[in-house]
Formats: C-alpha cells, structure tokens, sequence
C-alpha cells in the first residue's frame, strides 16, 4: 500500500474527462432515481413506496418522461466515461492492482477507525467500491433496457429472468448505486478537501497531505 | 414555479387503477417539477416549467422514433404455458371495475372507417366467423406489473386485408365504447401476434376484459391494447390516444 507514490503536489488528481462525467452523472443518476421511485410507486415490488415528495415527474406519466429522457444522457455520459477509462489506462491506474487480501486488510483497519486517504490515490476498498458501481450502472442499464423493451430485447431480458426477474434486477442495482453515492457524499464530508479536485483536478494549495 | 395548474381536463380524472387515482389525481402539473426537480434545477429558471415540458415531450417522441426502428415486425414474443396463466388476471382499465359497460351483443355493430376499401360494419357473429388462433403471453402494465393470459382470436392482419385497409398508411386509430380511444402503428398492426380478441382463456371475453371485443398485442403496454372496440380507423394523420395526449409515451413497444 505504502509504495504506492502519492500524487505531487499540483499533480492532477481528476482528469478533466473524469470531472465532467462526473458532474453529468451527478445530475443523471438523481433524474433517474428521483424518476424512477415515482415509476415504482405505480406498481410496488416490496410492501413500501418512497415518499411522493422525494420523487419526480409529479404522476406516472411525468415521471415515465423524465426516465426516458435522462437515459440517453446517462447511457451517452456512461459510455464516454467507461470508454475513457477503459483506453487512456485511467482504470488500470487508478483501480489496480486490487487483490481480496488487500481489499480484506483495509476493511479491517476500517474497523479499526483507520482510513487511509491520500488525495489521488484510492485504497483497496475505494477501489472495489468504484468497480463494483461501475459494474452496477452496467446492470442498471441491461437491467432497464430489458424491462423496456421484454420482447425486442428478450434474449438479454431472459438472462435477467424475463421481464419479472430485470424489474428485481433493476431494483436492487439502483439500491445498491444508491447506496454508494450515501457513503461517498458521507465520505466527502468526512473528508472535504477531497472534493476540491473533482471541480479543480488538483489538491488544495494548503494542507497537501 | 407556484404558478396556478391550469384546470384539468375532466379525463384526468381517471387512472390506471384506484391507488395511483388517489396518489396522483391532481397532481400532475401542479407537482410536475417536485423537490427533486428543484434541487436539479438550482440556478436554472425553475419559473418556466412549461420550457422542461416541452423537452421531455420532444424527448417523448424521440423515443417514439427510436422505438419504432427497435421493432423487428417479425420478432414475436415468448409465449408460456397454460399452467402460467395469471388467476385472476388483473383488471386495468382508466376506471373502476364497477364502473364496467355492459354492451349488448345482438347491437353491437364494429364500425370502420378512414383509409379501408370495404367500410361495411361487421355484426358480433360475422367477426365470430373469422378463423382464429391463440395466444399466452405476458400482458405488461405501464405501472410495472405484469401477467399472462390467454387470448383467442382473428390475426388483425387477416381482418385488415379482408376489408381492404391501406397497409402502407401509418397508423390504426381505435375508438372505444367506453369513451376509450388509442392508436397504434402500422407495422405493429400486422405483427403476427396482434390480434382482434374475442374470447380470454377459452370463453367468451368478460366485460371487465372488453367485451365483445379488444385488440391484443403483446409486443405493446397493456394501456395500447383497447377494449370494448366500437370503430376502427386507418389514417395517416397522428391520431394520439387518451392517456397519450395526457403524456404517456405513444409507441409504449415492448
């Protein structure tokens, strides 16, 4: 862990790529959720429904819209996004290597109240937290696609277990993303200094390390 | 943003079912943008609402586009088992179940009309007549529930040839004699599974499902397929539909 360099000062932390998928998604992923609790609402799965007053689209219909508006910016922001990562080498530089003993460790400092936060270089949990929601927007999307169109799309529906299975399928990946983005705004309270270099990409002037 | 909704047309007065009725009824403009919009919008001219509406209804019909080069006319959907029939299946309609119509068979006369060579009304046993299949699929609500059913009757391929309808126009408008009314597609129309029903698990179709008769598709949300069909029409003027004029998505393909 420990040889791992930490950026210089002034290094860039977040790409500029990265910043502006960042903040799209931001937007994206809130329209979606916000939308698609309301869609929810229409035909529950569990016995609960969220709260109208946190949803969007003000009905079904609306809510539907917003939905099948937002996805093209998520889809389009989302693939620019894995597509950069996967090609400038962003993904291997930032979330490799990552080994389950690694992972394993700094969960258990975690436990210990031991956080091990260098600005531009992610432990080994923030790692497999930032590959798992990537895999999870992936899911989100396979998941949506097959419960908008079960019979065009039903051969990638019946890998989800047809139209029932990918309503689950698409649940469960948003309680998940959903999940993430309440550690991760917890974290950046925690640690706001990190929040700087996702609008600048650099670390703060003072307080480098 | 608190500008005053505008008044409702009385058909909103209705929903896909009595929950979302008591959730959502008078909702609609009035909370179109709602917390969560605000908070997205922070900076924006949150004032012009109507702006983001049209977006989204642009958006609307830019789906409709897309769905359309999505649908594969010969594509059909799975089909299940007898034994997976939903008992009982749902009731949906833009009412309550009490509020069913009763149409007497022996008037019932389907009417058509616009873009059709042969524009003779069919009486209830003439359309009996017509050879008939079976389908089990699954039904898909635009709220998100699903069920299969089983449903008999004439390929609405077959029924447009025989009364001579332009199949190169583009859409078939339904109007319903429950004040019901929707449009379709054409390339949908003649999907091999599109079909005028007559009967809903091998007996005469009940009220509840749109006696004497409803068009099945299963590549459409269930709100596409209309019950109680009084006229059909061929047209290629965009004929909308009763929940789709109020924001639904038009194509609704699955």
């Amino acid at each position: 862990m420990d040889s791992i360099p930490a950026a210089p000062p002034n290094a860039t932390i977040h790409p500029l790529v990265v910043r502006i998928c960042h903040w799209i998604n931001v937007v994206a992923i809130s329209i979606m959720v916000l939308s698609g609790w309301r869609i929810y609402d229409a035909s529950p799965l569990f016995p609960f429904r969220f709260p109208p007053d946190l949803t969007l689209g003000g009905w079904l219909a609306g809510a539907l819209q917003w939905h099948f508006a937002a996805m093209w910016l998520l889809v389009a922001n989302g693939l620019a996004y894995v597509l950069y990562g996967v090609f400038s080498g962003h993904y291997r530089r930032s979330f490799f290597p990552l080994t389950w003993g690694a992972i394993l460790h700094e969960f258990a400092n975690l436990l210990h109240g031991r956080i091990s936060h260098r600005l531009g270089v992610y432990n080994p949990l923030q790692k497999s937290a930032y590959l798992v929601v990537i895999l999870l927007g992936i899911a989100l999307v396979l998941s949506g696609l097959s419960i908008w169109k079960p019979v065009q799309l039903q051969e990638l529906a019946a890998l989800m277990g047809g139209y029932e299975g990918a309503r689950r399928v698409h649940f469960f990946a948003m309680a998940g993303v959903v999940g993430f983005v309440v550690v991760h705004v917890v974290m950046v309270m925690l640690v706001p200094r990190t929040l700087v270099p996702m609008f600048t990409g650099h670390a703060p002037r003072e307080g480098g390390k | 943003m608190k500008k005053t909704p505008p008044r409702l047309a009385p058909v909103l007065e209705s929903l896909p079912t009595k929950q979302i009725q008591l959730l959502e009824r008078r909702l609609f403009l009035k909370h179109s943008l709602s917390l969560g919009a605000l908070a997205l919008l922070t900076g924006c001219d949150v004032t012009d609402a109507d702006a983001v509406q049209k977006v989204l209804w642009a958006m609307s019909k830019w789906n409709d586009r897309v769905q359309a080069l999505l649908f594969n006319p010969s594509k059909l959907a799975p089909t299940y088992p007898e034994s997976a029939i939903a008992k009982p299946f749902p009731f949906n309609a833009y009412y309550g179940e009490d509020e069913v119509i009763e149409v007497d068979p022996g008037g019932y006369k389907l009417a058509l009309s616009g873009l059709i060579r042969d524009k003779k009304p069919w009486t209830l046993t003439e359309l009996y007549a017509l050879p008939q299949v079976s389908q089990v699929t699954r039904h898909v609500c635009v709220e998100g529930w699903s069920a299969i059913g089983k449903w008999t009757g004439v390929p609405f391929r077959h029924f447009l040839e025989r009364v001579g309808a332009d199949l190169s126009a583009k859409y078939v408008g339904f109007n319903c004699l429950d004040g019901y009314y929707t449009s379709i597609d054409m390339a949908t129309a003649l999907h091999p599974q599109t079909q005028l029903t007559f009967q809903f698990a091998d007996r005469t179709l009940p009220a509840k499902y749109g006696f004497p008769m409803k068009l099945r598709m299963p590549t459409k949300l269930g709100f596409k397929n209309p019950k109680h069909i009084a006229e059909i029409f061929v047209t290629n003027q965009f004929p909308g539909g009763y929940w789709e004029d109020q924001g639904y998505n038009w194509f609704s393909g699955s």
